[in-house]
């Protein structure tokens, strides 16, 4: 839990010293940062990469996120470092609250993510991301009690994602689509595979629409696998986005995450902050 | 997926209430005048800006003045007839970083607000210029 202050506390602190951030995309371009670290929305990782970084410049990020759930409290953490937006980079620390087994998960995202293709404003075709999350568990004892298979594991994904300017009755539309190869269960807090299977290929969707420059207003889908047998369901949420400028952005959404290790119908409130250099 | 509703309803409000409106880009922007407030303010963007304006440094200001009106004219549906130089012809040689570019837009978004021009009037603009950008960066 100190990490985690730790790494708050850093952000916090580098969102005031902005004198040295790149600013070469356009204003809330970049998205903001995932549950798993990555330059995303809130629970898909999209094909932007993080930060403000255009092809002559690199930006570093710090985040700090929240989901609180009918039965579960997420508390996630994590840097992204973008180069020359063409690589992203980035870590995450994950700790999973179960008040009622007075427990905590506790788990390391290192992720990486490059951009094959294109620019979601200026291209024609939509820009397009191949990234790899590998994530590993602190301690393996909940996933094995529940009969995951293994402690880690690597989710690969392709994204695609673009901006149409003006495309919703002169509002800028959004939309990215991920499919991501898998065997988490619950993000892996869960461990990883189990009796019912192992990896799968699932897919992720996002779409907002820009009520202003600063606001965003948007969906998601995560499709999730029931390895374990223990009812996963499909992810959703529903987000605002506010980017009041190039050096931080704040994310509030209503998270529907269906049952996660049995107990049913976990929604609640997410929020996030990401700051940029 | 019973969440998407609200989000559709609302899109095609939106969209009700934009298509009431038939008029061109030009004439929602108060015409020639308009183009004119609009561009003027844009210059005095990039005159007091540190990163852009040494691209602007040698350039003659009235020329660039009505080039850019001219151009603007034709790119909202004005009566007009772009009867300049190619974008490529302009920007050859100039070496414009894709940051640099995005940094007029912002240039241009700022002129923008400050002719209190409604947002959505803005994207197509925008959505109209962003297609030029090849014509323009890293020549
Ligand atoms: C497209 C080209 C140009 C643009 C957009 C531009 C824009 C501007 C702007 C906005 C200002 C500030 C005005 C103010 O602070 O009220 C300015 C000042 C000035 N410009 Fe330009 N200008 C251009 C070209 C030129 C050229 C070619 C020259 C000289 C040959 C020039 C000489 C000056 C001078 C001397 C000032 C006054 C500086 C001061 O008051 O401290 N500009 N320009
Ligand atoms: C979609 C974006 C852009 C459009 C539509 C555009 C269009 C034009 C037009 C129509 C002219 C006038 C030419 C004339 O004098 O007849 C011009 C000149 C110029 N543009 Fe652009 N431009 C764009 C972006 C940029 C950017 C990003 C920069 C620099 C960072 C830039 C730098 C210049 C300069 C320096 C001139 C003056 C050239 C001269 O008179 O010597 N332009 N542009």
């Amino acid at each position: 839990m100190n990490k985690l202050k730790l790494l708050f506390v850093t952000v916090i602190t580098l969102s005031v010293f902005d004198s040295f951030a790149s600013q070469g995309k356009l204003l809330a371009t970049p998205g903001v940062s995932q549950v798993e670290g990555s330059g995303g929305g809130g629970i898909v990782p999209w094909a932007q990469l993080a930060g403000y970084a255009s092809e002559d410049e690199f930006a570093i990020n710090g985040f700090c996120s929240r989901a609180d759930v009918t039965d579960y409290t997420l508390d996630v953490c994590g840097t992204q470092i973008n180069l020359f937006n063409r690589v992203e980079l980035s870590y995450a620390q994950q700790n999973f609250a179960v008040p009622a087994l007075d427990t905590e998960i506790e788990q390391a995202i290192t992720g990486v993510k490059v951009r094959l293709y294109g620019d979601i404003v200026y291209s024609d075709w939509p820009q397009l991301t191949l990234g790899a999350q590998h994530k590993s568990l602190d301690d393996g004892t909940v996933a094995t009690l529940v009969g995951a298979k293994e402690t880690s594991g690597t989710d690969i994904y392709l994204a695609a994602s673009k901006l149409h300017l003006g495309a919703i009755a002169g509002y800028n539309w959004f939309w990215n689509i991920t499919t991501r190869y898998s065997e988490a269960n619950q993000l892996g807090l869960l461990g990883y595979g189990g009796a019912n299977g192992g990896e799968k290929l699932l897919f992720e969707g996002s779409t907002a629409i820009f009520l202003s420059r600063e606001i965003a207003i948007g969906v998601e889908y995560r499709q999730k696998s029931n390895n374990l047998g223990l009812g996963e369901q499909d992810w959703h949420d529903l987000f605002v986005a506010w980017m009041p400028n190039k050096y931080v952005s704040v994310t509030a959404a209503y998270l529907d995450l269906g049952s996660i290790a049995g107990a049913a119908e976990q929604t609640g409130w997410y929020l996030s902050v990401t700051g940029y250099w | 997926m019973l969440k998407l509703i609200p989000v559709i309803v609302f899109t095609m409000i939106l969209s009700a209430c934009s298509n009431i409106s038939n008029l061109t880009l030009y004439q929602q922007l108060d015409g020639q005048a308009g183009l004119e407030r609009l561009v003027d303010s844009f210059i005095n963007q990039i005159g007091n800006d540190e990163q852009v304006f040494h691209y602007f440094e040698h350039a003659n200001i009235s020329h660039f003045r009505a080039g850019f009106l001219n151009h603007l004219c034709v790119l909202t549906d004005g009566p007009c007839k772009y009867t300049r130089d190619s974008m490529v012809e302009i920007h050859t040689g100039m070496h414009i970083t894709e940051a640099d570019f995005n940094h007029v837009v912002d240039l241009l978004i700022n002129a923008m607000n400050e002719q209190n021009i409604d947002h959505t009037v803005q994207n197509k603009i925008l959505a109209r210029m962003a297609p030029l950008r090849s014509q323009i960066i890293k020549i």
